[in-house]
């Protein structure tokens, strides 16, 4: 009994590892055996937007599209493409939201300079709290008048015990 | 006081900029090629496959570009209001089948011979059409997508308005609902049929 589990087990698990192995096989083939194409395949494919999964880059994704999109890379890759001609192509057909690093441009001016602008605003603020903070703590640091002196002397006078 | 207004509009400002943000639809990217030539290709045709069509035989004419799949859900939806404007608008409406056997998902396409998933292609196409009402003034065969990438596609559904000189004029992803019929493509395809 235990015996024909192990063995069904066994070809369960050397069936699952074939077929695993075979779609492997097909698509990675091409460029498997160029590791330079591999990893600039590797690098642009993580500067990519997979549209259908949005967050994902076509290097993570599992997506037909993803997948569609890899190939194209991997195609023009071995014909020579720059990879500036590989993300202009890509650009071309998708827009700027294909790329995940997204470019400068009139209308991302808010997305990149938000943020400095906030840290701007922010600091401007602080400065201005300090500044103002500071002359008033002077103002209270002043020596007193000779006419403050006396009344503070008669105050002083007024609590002394006798 | 007057502090307090000002505190007060900066933070209004930035919960309009947000709510603006929040109400956008994140799937619907503006396609690059609204205002540029359409693509060139030259598919085969379902219903004559030694003849091939390709955005050029279309020039002169404003024209759909509908992309279909029998895999494709959202398709089978939009499917009657294609059926429907065919009826009733004389416009070319072309098909662009992507993709038909290998984006199903339910084929080993590393153990299928690319004759083979052509065959298939072209009968499970033609199948679906005799099925559900051919809409198409014809219907081309994006066997392996690749046209489809050179047009943007990335969520099918996909619908394209080309117009006489063959610059794309406007790009729709999802289904075509009557209501985007009625108030987005009949309007600028009369404004282009002037």
């Amino acid at each position: 009994m235990k015996r024909r589990l192990r063995i069904a087990l066994f070809i369960f698990a050397s069936f699952f590892a074939s077929t695993v192995a075979f779609a492997d096989a097909a698509t990675e083939a091409a460029t498997a055996a160029d590791p330079v194409a591999e990893k600039r395949l590797q690098k642009l494919s993580e500067e990519l937007r997979c549209l259908v999964c949005q967050n994902q880059t076509i290097a993570d994704s599992n997506a037909e599209l993803a997948q569609d999109l890899r190939r194209e890379v991997r195609t023009m890759i071995k014909d020579g493409k720059t990879d500036q001609e590989i993300v202009d192509f890509m650009v071309v057909r998708y827009g700027d939201f294909v790329l995940y690093r997204p470019p400068l441009k009139a209308i991302t001016l808010l997305l990149w300079g938000g943020p400095v602008a906030l840290m701007l605003l922010g600091l401007f603020i602080l400065l201005r709290y300090l500044r103002r903070r500071a002359t008033r703590i002077n103002a209270e640091d002043q020596p007193l008048s000779a006419d403050e002196t006396s009344r503070a002397d008669a105050l002083l006078k007024e609590i002394e015990p006798k | 006081m007057n502090r307090y207004f000002w505190i007060l509009g900066a933070f209004a400002a930035l919960v309009a900029l947000l709510a603006v943000g929040l109400g956008l639809n994140p799937r619907e990217v503006p396609s690059p090629l609204v205002g540029k030539p359409a693509p060139a290709f030259n598919l085969s045709v379902l219903a004559t496959p030694d003849k091939t069509l390709g955005p050029k035989d279309m020039q002169g004419k404003v024209w759909l570009l509908n992309v279909w799949s029998s895999w494709c859900v959202s398709c089978r939806a939009e499917h009657p209001v294609l059926v429907e404007f065919s009826k009733n608008v004389d416009v070319p409406l072309v098909g662009l089948n992507y993709k038909e056997v290998r984006g199903d998902g339910n084929f080993d396409m590393s153990k299928m011979p690319a004759d083979e998933e052509k065959k298939l292609a072209f009968q499970r196409a033609g199948q679906w059409l005799a099925q559900h009402g051919n809409p198409y003034t014809l219907t081309v065969m994006d066997i392996d997508g690749r046209v489809g990438i050179d047009y943007g596609v990335y969520g099918v559904p996909e619908t394209y308005v080309i117009d006489k000189a063959g610059l794309i004029r406007m790009k729709h992803t999802g289904p075509i609902s009557p209501d985007v019929l009625a108030q987005k493509i009949m309007p600028l395809l009369a404004e282009l049929n002037k």
